[in-house]
């Protein structure tokens, strides 16, 4: 026998279930125990960058919306810097931005929205350059483990046409899947749909 | 320290998305294959919380929404460390719980179940681990309670946990059981784990040791989120 590799097993992924809420946005769950609930606000409005607002559905197989989701969202402020430590240009980050923030489906229309400001292309690997971009993980009810994806900006044309991550989808007309639609002044849509022809680009980060 | 990439996740030991088990899934399960992507900084960043962000009762779920009184149901501390598959621990990350109350009965507007909501109870605290990756909560062990999968489903004990790490790639939802639930090898959504030891791995043990005497009972449940490699060797993450 050779010697036993001691790592230990990374913990198993259950559903969030459908009363997410309860623990990660009580307010929405119809009560209110905490100060402060996390992840309301992204970037603060001193934060400088383009303001804009992002809105969407995640579609299930049959085409209906998904109205118990919890999304997630990580970006870089609008220089392109992570408000986190291991980002080597950290200490240039924009003072107050967040960067994450938590958005819950409307319990009817399955309609969720978020307000931030557009990320700065950021440093991708081998030198290049990844176009601006939102990450996103989402859970619910009947989602056995997080579902991560990106959301970029259909403005950048020649940012897109040179992104790492999009040029890596195998096929072309996929990579429409993880870009947003403007539909209006700062305003923008991204449905998310879990199932079907139009099945989003899901990123095993 | 360098940046460094995070280990593949071996998704063996997690639910696969389709499990028709858990009739849910079925229509919320993405059917093509998962992208797969070499991390960048975009994937090994992550939100960062910090004391200011919580209230001192929030790991209290006996305290932190009692109106006149305690909550009815078995006093449970739980308690545990959040280490990562190099078993190291993982410091100053946010854990967050939310539950049913001791009738299996959830604070939840969406909630219709008979079991009755408890005025003392709400369901959800949150803490930060400690610099041993340590985190402890006060609560009351949950109710088992019925849900439509079949007819006659019912989820065992149980109590969910969120958890960051240290970067957006390590962010981890769970569920965790109570030893000794008869409900637990019957349920639909422990069923859509495929792998016998990874479900026993989601099961806290009394930990008699860590109860207090005449107040409550303990579990403990450690919590391993994913491992990053060693930046002995360069790495390369920004060179390749």
């Amino acid at each position: 026998m050779p010697q036993k590799l001691d790592y230990l097993i990374e913990t198993t992924s259950q559903t969030a279930g459908p009363y997410v809420h309860i623990g990660l946005a009580p307010g929405a769950a119809g009560f209110h125990t905490f100060e402060q609930e996390l992840g309301q606000v992204i970037a603060p409005p001193d934060v400088p960058g383009e303001r804009i607002r992002v809105e969407g559905l995640v579609l299930d197989g049959t085409g209906a919306p998904v109205k118990d989701v919890l999304l997630e969202v990580w970006q870089a402020d609008a220089q392109g810097i992570y408000p986190h430590p291991e980002d080597p240009r950290f200490a240039k980050v924009a003072a107050g931005f967040r960067g994450w923030g938590r958005v819950i489906s409307d319990f009817e229309t399955g309609l969720w929205a978020f307000d931030t400001i557009k990320p700065g292309a950021v440093p991708g690997r081998a030198g290049r350059v990844q176009a601006p971009h939102i990450s996103l993980w989402l859970v619910s009810r009947g989602i056995n483990i997080g579902l991560n994806t990106r959301m970029y900006f259909p403005e950048d044309g020649a940012a897109l046409a040179a992104d790492p991550v999009l040029n890596s989808v195998e096929q072309p007309q996929r990579r429409a899947t993880m870009i947003a639609t403007r539909s209006g002044p700062g305003l923008y849509r991204f449905d998310i749909h879990l199932q079907g022809a139009a099945e989003t680009v899901f990123i095993d980060i | 320290m360098k940046p460094a990439e995070y280990y593949q996740r071996n998704r063996d030991i997690h639910p696969p998305a389709h499990a028709p088990g858990y009739k849910t899934s079925v229509p919320r399960s993405p059917r093509l294959a998962l992208l797969t992507l070499q991390q960048t900084v975009s994937e090994i960043t992550g939100p960062t919380f910090g004391h200011a962000d919580l209230g001192s009762l929030d790991n209290d779920l006996t305290l932190n929404f009692a109106n006149d009184g305690m909550p009815v149901g078995e006093r449970i501390i739980l308690h545990g460390r959040v280490l990562d598959e190099n078993a190291r621990p993982v410091p100053q990350t946010l854990v967050e719980i939310w539950q049913a109350n001791a009738s299996g009965r959830y604070r939840h507007k969406k909630d219709v179940y008979l079991g009755a909501l408890d005025p003392n109870f709400g369901g959800c605290g949150r803490t930060l681990t400690d610099a041993d990756g340590y985190y402890c909560f006060r609560t009351i062990k949950p109710g088992p309670y019925p849900w439509l999968n079949y007819v006659n489903s019912w989820r065992p004990r149980h109590i969910h946990v969120s958890v960051f790490g240290a970067s957006f790639s390590q962010r981890l939802i769970t569920q965790l059981y109570f030893e000794g639930d008869p409900l637990i090898p019957l349920c639909p959504i422990v069923q859509t784990i495929p792998d016998a030891d990874a479900v026993q791995r989601l099961i806290a043990p009394m930990d008699l040791n860590a109860s207090v005497p005449m107040d409550c009972l303990a579990y403990k449940f450690n919590i391993v989120l994913r491992g990053r490699r060693s930046t002995l060797f360069e790495n390369r993450l920004e060179g390749n």
